[in-house]
């Protein structure tokens, strides 16, 4: 007769837990606690001067000038312009995190497989536009997208004349992948790296074939650094100005074009103020929705600390 | 009772000829012509030290690593070029290898739907995997809220749910702590007794391999030191490594190119040179200590020629003398095993 009762094991609980902990405990760890407030101040106050103060100014003064009420945001939705730049905005920031997406994933699982020194090439390759000046690398672009710049001489060689990607929409979207790729990378990497590899051998052991493998295991447990390295992407993407400002033109303007246009030729504070609102808005919105899913700063340190 | 739907399998040889595995950089090849016969429903297990080469033969008997030559048959089907999952074998890793993100029931049913089973019969044979290792009331859990026990018998029940050619097992009681090893030890034995399946065990723990196996491989250095029943291998060592590798063993200098060894309980003690019985072989040894280890003691001996040995000792009976003391060791060569003289080492 085959035993099938379950022999008594300790079940190690799903998260971490401390429940009661002794009090000989609890009190140095509450003291050391508050000790860390102190050594959190003058960051927190840096952070209200000049960060949450005029914040607050900017939504405020969206409500309150030049009267009190909605009036600017309703201007927002019926001045006809404001929309369609919102919309285009999400629309880019969009297809910028996509594409940023399938140019990473492969190079983030290569870094995975790669030997200890290339990976560590493999990383300073993603990491060295964050040592460039980001006006550099625009300007950069600015020459290669420019007329009879790289980009438009190469395609002349197969008898394609005139792609001239300066001051258009798609000329801003190839230049933001670019800079936005450690963005996505690391994040994935950082993801990537802590799936273990065994699994794909288990899977293909049950018959599962590699593609099928991938599919079923890879992937899914993927997910949360493509949540991650996506919504990074995106919300930045969303309030980026120098790519926009000097590779797009005023006839295709993102967000961040027009908030600068209304502070520095319309003197429209408010007006700004109440699109940046919008801005905000959305990101959190992204943000909360992301939070259900994974963690995308906590992804970013974890990813910069291996880095 | 075991339910209808439980496990089955006709069982099935492995014959594994002239295989070997050389890793570019390496010195010498990983796994060095290594020849072996498992047979149908045989409990066979490979054992020796960390980078003796039992791990990457099993490796390569499930296709995660490719042969650089020889050949594996399984019943006389060549699957040495064979893709994993195209083997139809189970595989046991020594970290679980569960998939994080599925339950305990998806993770068992996965290897079912590979294989395109029916709907209703994956679920019924899901259940019986999971009775079968005792876990049928976790099925909805995920792999980490179970205990690491657990979790290696969620790992055993989707490795023969699919009634595999054979179960490959990797050290699958490694990651365990000494309690929840013994016992899910006695699973495995039961399972193999169960299922009728042939069993191939990597370990380097000579208990398991003693108390599992039908028989036992002893791999060093990449080769086969020699293939036997336990008991085989423990009364009649034909290598100095086995007999050191397998329990505690008294090497005597002999004659010629060979060295005598015999078994720590196969040792008498005398107190004088006359008192050793006719036909008896025996050797002058002082007592070093003497340590009580629950059920006997093991009586430390060094030996006139400076080597170290033992003899153990029921407790209960009378210890023959105390430590310091001068002793003649002696046994009779029905007892002892003779094997080749190891080249480098002088004087064993």
């Amino acid at each position: 007769m085959p035993m099938t009762t379950t022999p008594a094991e300790p079940v190690t609980p799903a998260g971490p837990t401390v429940p009661g902990e002794p009090a000989a405990v609890a009190e140095p760890r509450r003291r050391r606690r508050a000790a860390a407030g102190w050594v959190l101040l003058p960051a927190v106050a840096v952070l209200l001067v000049f960060f949450f103060y005029p914040l607050a100014t900017i939504v405020w003064s969206s409500f309150t000038e030049p009267t009190v009420g909605l009036a600017n945001y309703t201007a927002l939705f019926t001045d006809g312009v404001s929309v369609t730049v919102l919309l285009r905005t999400l629309r880019t920031a969009l297809i910028v995190a996509l594409v940023a997406l399938v140019v990473a994933y492969p190079y983030a699982y290569a870094m995975t497989r790669v030997s200890r020194r290339t990976r560590a090439v493999l990383t300073v390759l993603v990491l060295l536009p964050f040592w460039t000046s980001v006006m550099a690398r625009n300007f950069a672009w600015y020459l290669l997208e420019q007329r009879d710049g790289l980009i438009d001489r190469f395609f002349s060689l197969f008898g394609i004349d005139g792609v001239v990607l300066l001051g258009s929409v798609t000329g801003v979207t190839v230049a933001m992948v670019q800079v936005m790729l450690p963005f996505m990378v690391l994040p994935l990497y950082s993801n990537l790296s802590s799936i273990d590899l065994r699994l794909m051998d288990a899977a293909t052991s049950l018959g599962a074939s590699r593609p099928k493998a991938f599919a079923r295991v890879y992937l899914p447990l993927s997910l949360p650094g493509v949540v991650s390295g996506f919504s990074l992407v995106f919300i930045v993407t969303l309030g980026f100005f120098v790519t926009p400002a000097l590779l797009g033109t005023p006839q295709q303007s993102l967000v961040s074009q027009v908030i600068e246009t209304r502070v520095g030729d319309l003197l429209d504070f408010p007006g700004a103020g109440a699109m940046g609102s919008v801005l905000l808005a959305v990101t959190l919105v992204v943000l909360f929705a992301v939070s259900r899913i994974a963690k995308p700063t906590a992804a970013l340190n974890q990813a910069v600390d291996r880095a | 009772m075991r339910p209808s739907t439980a496990p089955t399998s006709t069982s099935h040889g492995i014959r594994i000829s002239g295989v070997s595995k050389v890793f570019p950089g390496l010195p010498r090849p990983a796994v060095d012509d290594v020849t072996l016969d498992v047979a149908p429903g045989e409990f066979m297990t490979f054992l020796g030290p960390s980078g003796s080469g039992k791990t990457t033969t099993l490796s390569m008997i499930a296709g995660f690593t490719p042969l650089t030559a020889g050949s594996i048959c399984v019943d006389g089907e060549d699957i040495s070029r064979l893709k994993p999952h195209k083997r139809d074998l189970g595989v046991v890793f020594q970290q679980y290898a569960l998939f994080p993100h599925l339950t305990v029931t998806k993770n068992v049913a996965f290897p079912l739907q590979q294989r395109a089973v029916p709907r209703a019969d994956v679920e019924a044979r899901v259940r019986a995997a999971l009775e079968l290792v005792g876990l049928a009331d976790f099925a909805d859990r995920l792999p980490r809220q179970l205990s690491g026990g657990q979790q290696q018998r969620v790992a055993l029940a989707r490795a023969v749910v699919y009634q595999p050619r054979a179960l490959l097992m990797d050290e699958p009681l490694g990651a365990l702590d000494k309690k929840l090893r013994d016992q899910l030890r006695r699973e495995i034995a039961r399972m193999h007794r169960e299922l009728g399946m042939t069993f191939l065990f990597v370990t380097h723990d000579q208990e398991e391999a003693l108390t599992l196996s039908d028989r036992i491989a002893v791999f060093n250095n990449g080769r086969v030191e020699q293939v036997g029943t336990p008991n085989e291998l423990y009364e009649r060592p034909s290598t100095l490594f086995v007999a050191q590798f397998l329990g505690e063993s008294n090497v005597f200098a002999d004659d010629g190119a060979e060295v005598v060894v015999v078994r720590p309980e196969r040792l008498e003690l005398h107190a004088e040179p006359g008192a050793v019985p006719d036909g008896c072989r025996h050797r002058k040894a002082v007592i070093t200590d003497i340590v009580y280890v629950g059920n006997h003691h093991r009586i430390g001996l060094r030996f006139a020629d400076g080597t170290e040995g033992s003899v153990m000792r029921l407790a209960g009976t009378a210890l023959p003398a105390a430590p310091g003391e001068s002793v003649v060791a002696s046994w009779s060569p029905r007892h002892q095993a003779a094997v080749p003289r190891p080249a480098a080492t002088w004087g064993v």
